[in-house]
C-alpha cells in the first residue's frame, strides 16, 4: 500500500493542491457481490423510470425507444432488489444469479 | 488534476462498497446530482466515508477533504475562509456526515458554525445509529430500537436536530427523505443558495444496522413517514413549511415490524412506542404549525 503521508502529488496541474490526495476516479466491481439479479417483464413494464431512480448504485438505463427499455450494468448491480420491490406494476423479478434467462 | 480510471455518469463511481440497499448511498447521489461540479465535499469517518475513497483513488469526481468525527463543521468554516481569502465565493461547501458525527460528536463544531453565521450546507444523513464501527447508539437512536451499545432496546428518546439548529436562527434547516427524491433534491438546491449555513437532515435507512431487509429501503423510508415517525418540512428565514402531508398516521408496527432492531418488543413496550410517536408526532405537528404562521 501506498503511503500518501509520504507521497504528496508532486505535478501541480490547474489547482492548487498541496497533497496527499486521491487524483484516481475509480469504481468497485459491486458486481460481484450479486447472489440475485432483476430480470424484467417487458410486456408488463409502463417504461415510468421509478427503477431507475431508486437504484442505489445508478446503473439502471431507461431506453423509452426500444421494447427492452430497461437495462442494468452488471458490473456494479449489487442485487438489492430495491427496484423489483418498487416497480410500480411488479414487473421485476429477482432470479438466483447464474440461471438461465 | 483527476485521472478517469472509471468513468460514471454523475459525479460519483458506481461501484462503491456501500452495503447492498444502503440508504446513504441513494441519499448522497441524490444530494450529489442536485449540485454541479463547484463544489468541495468534506466527509467524516463513518460510512459515507467509502465514498471518499481508499488510498490514491476516490469515489467522487469534486475535491474532497476527509477531517475528523468532531470537527467537519470547524474545516468546512476554514475552507470557506481560504476560499474568501482568494476571492472565490461561488464554490459550495457541503459537509456530508453521520448521525453520530453530527448529533453527538460534532455538535459542539456545528454549533460554533452556526452561531459565526459561516456558509456552510451541512448535510446530515441519519441511519440512526453509529453504523461504520459496528452499530452503536447514538442520540438519533430511536426509543427501544437494538443497537450492540443498546441490546435491551434503547431506553431514551432521540434528540431533535432540526430544532437545535434552528435554535441558532440559522436561515435554512430541512428534513428530507430517501423516498421523496423531487423533495430533497429541491431542498439541496435551496440549502445552497442561502445566506449563511444551511442544515439538510435527511432520512437514510440501513439494513445492516436496521436488520431489514435490503430491497425495502424506500419502503420503509416511506413507512417513516407514513406512521409519523419522521416529518419532512423546511424552515427558511425564519417561516416553517410543512411538506410530509399524511390524512390518517398509520400504525407503528406496520414500520417496526420490517426492521430486525425492534424484534425483541414486548406487548407493552409495543404500546408505549405507539403512545410515544403520536404524542411525539403531535407535540412536534403543533410546534411547526406554529412556527408556519
Ligand atoms: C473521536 C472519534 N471517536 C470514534 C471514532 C471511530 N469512528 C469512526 S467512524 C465512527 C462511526 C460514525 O458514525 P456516524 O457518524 O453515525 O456515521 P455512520 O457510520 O453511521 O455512517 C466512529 C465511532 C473516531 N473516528 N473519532
Ligand atoms: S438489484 Fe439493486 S443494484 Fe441491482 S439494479 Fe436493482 S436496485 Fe440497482
Ligand atoms: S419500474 Fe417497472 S414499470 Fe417502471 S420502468 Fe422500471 S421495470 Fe418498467
Ligand atoms: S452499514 Fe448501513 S449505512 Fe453503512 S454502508 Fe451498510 S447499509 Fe449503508
Amino acid at each position: 500500500m501506498q503511503n500518501q503521508q509520504e507521497k504528496p502529488t508532486k505535478k501541480l496541474q490547474k489547482c492548487s493542491v498541496l497533497g496527499p490526495v486521491a487524483a484516481i476516479f475509480a469504481s468497485a466491481n459491486t458486481g460481484s457481490w450479486r447472489l440475485e439479479r432483476p430480470e424484467v417483464d417487458f410486456d408488463q413494464c409502463i417504461k415510468c423510470g421509478t427503477c431507475a431512480r431508486y437504484c442505489p448504485p445508478d446503473i439502471i438505463t431507461i431506453d423509452k425507444t426500444k421494447k427492452e427499455c430497461v437495462s442494468f450494468d452488471w458490473n456494479y448491480c449489487k442485487g438489492c432488489g430495491i427496484c423489483a420491490n418498487e416497480c410500480p406494476k411488479k414487473c421485476i423479478k429477482m432470479v438466483p444469479e447464474g440461471s438461465e434467462a | 488534476m483527476l485521472e478517469i480510471k472509471d468513468e460514471a455518469r454523475g459525479l460519483i463511481s458506481h461501484g462503491v462498497s456501500a452495503c447492498h440497499g444502503c440508504g446513504l448511498e441513494i441519499v448522497i447521489r441524490k444530494v450529489m446530482d442536485a449540485l454541479d461540479d463547484d463544489v468541495i465535499i468534506l466527509i467524516p469517518p463513518g460510512c459515507a466515508a467509502l465514498f471518499s475513497g481508499y488510498c490514491k483513488e476516490t469515489n467522487v469526481k469534486v475535491p474532497g477533504y476527509q477531517g475528523n468525527l468532531e470537527n467537519t463543521a470547524a474545516s468546512a468554516s476554514g475552507i470557506r475562509a481560504a476560499l474568501k481569502a482568494k476571492g472565490n465565493d461561488h464554490t459550495t461547501v457541503l459537509c456530508f456526515c453521520g448521525d453520530g458525527a453530527t448529533v453527538d460528536i460534532g455538535l459542539q463544531s456545528l454549533s460554533g458554525a452556526f452561531e459565526r453565521n459561516d456558509k456552510i450546507l451541512y448535510v446530515c444523513y441519519d441511519n440512526e445509529a453509529y453504523m461504520n464501527t459496528g452499530i452503536q447508539g447514538s442520540s438519533s437512536t430511536p426509543l427501544f430500537a437494538a443497537t450492540t451499545t443498546t441490546p435491551g432496546g434503547k431506553k431514551v428518546r432521540r434528540k431533535d436536530l432540526t430544532q437545535i439548529a434552528i435554535a441558532h436562527n440559522i436561515p435554512y434547516v430541512a428534513t428530507a427523505s430517501a423516498h421523496n427524491i423531487a423533495d430533497l433534491q429541491k431542498k439541496v438546491k435551496k440549502a445552497r443558495e442561502a445566506d449563511g449555513p444551511a442544515l439538510l437532515h435527511i432520512y437514510a435507512p440501513c439494513p445492516t444496522g436496521w436488520r431489514s431487509n435490503p430491497a425495502k429501503t424506500i419502503e420503509i423510508s416511506r413507512l417513516a413517514e407514513q406512521t409519523g415517525c419522521w416529518i419532512n418540512f423546511e424552515y427558511e428565514d425564519g417561516k416553517v413549511t410543512i411538506n410530509s402531508k399524511v390524512k390518517e398516521l398509520k400504525p407503528v408496527e406496520e414500520y417496526t415490524k420490517l426492521q430486525g432492531r425492534f424484534k425483541a418488543l414486548t406487548p407493552e413496550q409495543k404500546v408505549a412506542l405507539q403512545e410515544e410517536v403520536t404524542s411525539n408526532y403531535n407535540a412536534t405537528m403543533k410546534k411547526l404549525q406554529f412556527m408556519s404562521e
